[in-house]
C-alpha cells in the first residue's frame, strides 16, 4: 500500500468512527437544506393559495353609506367586517391586514356623478398581507371601471373614449423559469452542503491532528508531505462528494412534496439536472477542501479552526446574495469565476435553458484553476516547519 | 550511528541550540541530559528532520538529511516529544498505519507489530481504541509504532516522562533490549537517575551547548565527585531544571 492510499484509508476509516463528522457530512449538511426548503415552500404556498381562493373578511368603515360597493366586494369573496375605530393603528398592530374607509360624502358625491374616495389602508412592508391587499385593490379598481363604463353608456358615450390605451400583458416567463425565480437560492444550498460535508474532516485532519500532537510523529515517517496532504485532501473530497450526492438526491424528491401544479410552475430536478449539478460543482469540491485545510493549518486548535471556517463559510453566500440584489446579465467571463459560475450555471439549469458547452468549459476551467492554486498554497503551508510543532 | 557536528538553531533572538556536537554509536545507549529548556528537544527535532539547522551537519549512518531527508527518516525510529495517537483507532491500527507509511508489506507489518506488542507487554490493550489510554499505555503504543520498521537508530525524547515506577522500569528494560540488538539508542532526559542507570555515554547539554560528553565513569573522574548527581550539578553549574 503506498503512502497516499494509506493516508486516505486511515482518514476515511477514522472519521467514519466519528459521530460528529458523520452527522455533519451525511445528515445535517445534505438533508437540512432540502427538508427546510420543502417545509417552508409548503407553508408559503398553502398560505398564499388559501388567501387567493377563500372568502376574506375586511373591516370597512362607512359600509352603510355604500351598499352597491359592499355588494361588489361580497361578490368577489370579500366580506365587509366589523368597523374598527382606529384603522391606521389596527393595520400597524397587525390586527387587520387591510382596512377600507369610505369617505363620509360618498352618497352625495355618487348621486351627483362625481368621483368619490375609497381609502385602502395597509402596510406595504408587511409582506404576508400583500396578497390580501392586491386582491382588495383589484376588486376596488374593477368596480370603479365598471361603474365608470356604466356612466359613460348612460350619457351615450362608448366606454373606450375614456380608455384610449389598453395594456395587454404578454409575459414570456415559462412555467419553468418562474420556478427558477423561487429556487434561485438552490446553488447556495449545494455549495453549503459541500462546505459542511468536508468541514469537520478538514479541521480534524490539520488543526485537530496538530492539537492532538499527532502531526509531528506523522511527519517523521519517510513520506513526502505533499503525499500526506494529497491523501488528506482526497478523504475530505470523498466526504463532501457524498454529502453533495445525498443533497442532490434529496432535492430531486422536492417536486413530490411541493404542490407545483397549483403554482403553475414546472420543477425538473431529475437525474439529468443532478448529474449536471455534480459536474459543475466538482472544481468547488477540491477548491473548498484545499481552502478549508489551508485555513485550518493556520489555527492552533480545533476550536480556533472552527471559528475561522465559520467566517470562511460566508464567502459562498456572496454570489447568491449579490445575484438576488443586483440581477446581473450573465457575461461569459462570469462563468470562469468560481462560485459565481456555479451559481449562474445551476440557475440556468433550473430555468430549463440548459448550459452550453462553452459555459461548462469556462466554469470547470476557472474552478479547477482556482482549486490548483489553493492546493499549491496548502502544499506550501504543509512544508513549513511551524506546522508540525504543536506546542 | 548518529553524528552531530556543530548544530545551531535560533528562533528569532533566542539561540535554542548553539553549537552542539556529539556521536551516538551503534550498540550503545547515549543519553542527552540537560535541564528543561536546554535545547534537547530542538536538537532531536533537527536529527529527525522536522527542523532544518541554521548551520552544522547531521549524519545518520553517513546520510545527511539535507541531501535526502526521506532516507534519513527511514533509518530512524522516533518517539517525539509529541506522543499524539489517533484516538479513534486501536493501538494495533495505529501501529499498522505507520507501517504502511514506511512502505512495508502487510505481512511484514503484521509480523513486526505482533513482535513489538509482545516485547512491550501491551497484548491486553492492542485491540482497544487508544482513547482513554493511560500515559504508560500511550507511550508503549507510540514506541511500537515508531519502531515498526525495525530501524537501526532509535531516538526517544524523554521516554519516561509521566510514567509510573513500574512503567519506567519496563521502559528501561526495553531500552536495554534495543541496545542488545545492536541498535544505536539516543534518548533525552532531565532525570539524572535515569541517565546514570542507562547510559554508556552521557552528553550534557546546557544553554544550547554541550558542556560534557563522556562515559559515566570518566565524568566522575573529571569532576572528582563520587556520585553522578553531584558531577552533573558541578558540570552544569546549577541544579535548576533537573530532577533526581
Amino acid at each position: 500500500m503506498n503512502a497516499f492510499t494509506a493516508v486516505y484509508w486511515k482518514e476515511v476509516r477514522e472519521n467514519l468512527r466519528d459521530r460528529r463528522t458523520l452527522i455533519n457530512a451525511l445528515i445535517t449538511g445534505p438533508l437540512l437544506g432540502p427538508v427546510l426548503f420543502i417545509m417552508l415552500m409548503n407553508v408559503m404556498v398553502n398560505r398564499e393559495l388559501a388567501r387567493a381562493d377563500q372568502p376574506i373578511n375586511v373591516p370597512v368603515i362607512g359600509a352603510e353609506l355604500a351598499p352597491n360597493f359592499i355588494r361588489a366586494l361580497k361578490s368577489a369573496g370579500i366580506d365587509a367586517g366589523a368597523t374598527v375605530t382606529d384603522p391606521e393603528r389596527a393595520v400597524h398592530d397587525m390586527r387587520a391586514d387591510v382596512v377600507i374607509r369610505i369617505a363620509p360624502d360618498y352618497v352625495q358625491a355618487w348621486n351627483k356623478g362625481q368621483s368619490v374616495q375609497v381609502e385602502v389602508i395597509y402596510d406595504s412592508s408587511r409582506r404576508d398581507a400583500n396578497t390580501t391587499v392586491a386582491r382588495v385593490r383589484g376588486v376596488v379598481e374593477n368596480f370603479a371601471r365598471r361603474e365608470g363604463a356604466m356612466r359613460l353608456i348612460a350619457r351615450g358615450l362608448s366606454p373606450s373614449t375614456a380608455w384610449p390605451v389598453n395594456v395587454a400583458d404578454r409575459d414570456q416567463a415559462t412555467s419553468q423559469s418562474r420556478s427558477a425565480l423561487m429556487f434561485s437560492f438552490l446553488p447556495y444550498f449545494f455549495v453549503l452542503t459541500v462546505f459542511m460535508g468536508g468541514m469537520y474532516l478538514a479541521i480534524d485532519l490539520t488543526a485537530g491532528e496538530r492539537e492532538r500532537q499527532s502531526l509531528e510523529p506523522l511527519f517523521v515517517n519517510p513520506v513526502a508531505r505533499w503525499k500526506i496532504l494529497a491523501g488528506k485532501l482526497a478523504a475530505i473530497c470523498t466526504f463532501s462528494v457524498i454529502s453533495l450526492l445525498l443533497s442532490v438526491a434529496a432535492f430531486s424528491t422536492a417536486p413530490w412534496f411541493i404542490p407545483t401544479e397549483k403554482l403553475g410552475i414546472v420543477l425538473d430536478l431529475g437525474l439529468r439536472f443532478g448529474a449536471q449539478v455534480v459536474l459543475l460543482m466538482l472544481p468547488l469540491i477540491l477548491l473548498l477542501a484545499a481552502l478549508q485545510s489551508l485555513v485550518s493549518a493556520f489555527a492552533k486548535s480545533y476550536r480556533e479552526a472552527q471559528t475561522y471556517l465559520s467566517i470562511l463559510m460566508i464567502i459562498p453566500i456572496l454570489p447568491s446574495a449579490l445575484l438576488s440584489v443586483i440581477p446581473l446579465k450573465p457575461e461569459p467571463w462570469m462563468y470562469a469565476v468560481p462560485l459565481l459560475g456555479q451559481n449562474l450555471g445551476i440557475v440556468q439549469l433550473l430555468r430549463g435553458d440548459g448550459i452550453t458547452g462553452q459555459e461548462l468549459v469556462l466554469c470547470l476551467a476557472g474552478g479547477f484553476a482556482a482549486a490548483a492554486l489553493a492546493v499549491w498554497a496548502t502544499a506550501l503551508m504543509y512544508r513549513s516547519e511551524r506546522l508540525a510543532i504543536s506546542a | 550511528m548518529i553524528e552531530v557536528k556543530d548544530l545551531r538553531k535560533a528562533f528569532g533572538a533566542v539561540k535554542a541550540v548553539d553549537g552542539v556536537s556529539f556521536t551516538a554509536r551503534d550498540g550503545e545507549i547515549t543519553g542527552l541530559l540537560g535541564p528543561n529548556g536546554a535545547g534537547k528537544t530542538t536538537t532531536l527535532r533537527m536529527l529527525y528532520t522536522l527542523m532544518k539547522p541554521d548551520t552544522g551537519q547531521v549524519l545518520v549512518d553517513g546520510v545527511d538529511p539535507a541531501d535526502d531527508p526521506v532516507a534519513v527518516r527511514r533509518r530512524l525510529g522516533v518517539l517525539p516529544d509529541a506522543r499524539g495517537l489517533y484516538k479513534r483507532l486501536t493501538a494495533s491500527e495505529n501501529i499498522t498505519y505507520f507501517g504502511r507509511l514506511q512502505g512495508m508489506s502487510e505481512t511484514e507489518i503484521a509480523r513486526r507489530r505482533e513482535a513489538l506488542i509482545d516485547a512491550l507487554e501491551m497484548r491486553d490493550i492492542a485491540t482497544r481504541r487508544t482513547e482513554g489510554f493511560s500515559q504508560g499505555q500511550r507511550v508503549k503504543t507510540a514506541i511500537a509504532r515508531a519502531l515498526v520498521h525495525d530501524p537501526r537508530n532509535v531516538l526517544l525524547d524523554e521516554p519516561t516522562n509521566g510514567l509510573d515506577v513500574m512503567a519506567t522500569r519496563a521502559m528501561r528494560r526495553f531500552m536495554h533490549q534495543l541496545k542488545a540488538e545492536g541498535r544505536c539508542v539516543l534518548f533525552s532526559s532531565h532525570i539524572m537517575q535515569e541517565v546514570a542507570a542507562l547510559c554508556d555515554r552521557i552528553v550534557v547539554i546546557a544553554h544550547g551547548t554541550v558542556v560534557a560528553d563522556d562515559t559515566p565513569s570518566a565524568l566522575l573522574e573529571k569532576t572528582g565527585e563520587t556520585s553522578l548527581e553531584e558531577a552533573f550539578v558541578k558540570i552544569i553549574g546549577t541544579d535548576e531544571g533537573l530532577a533526581a
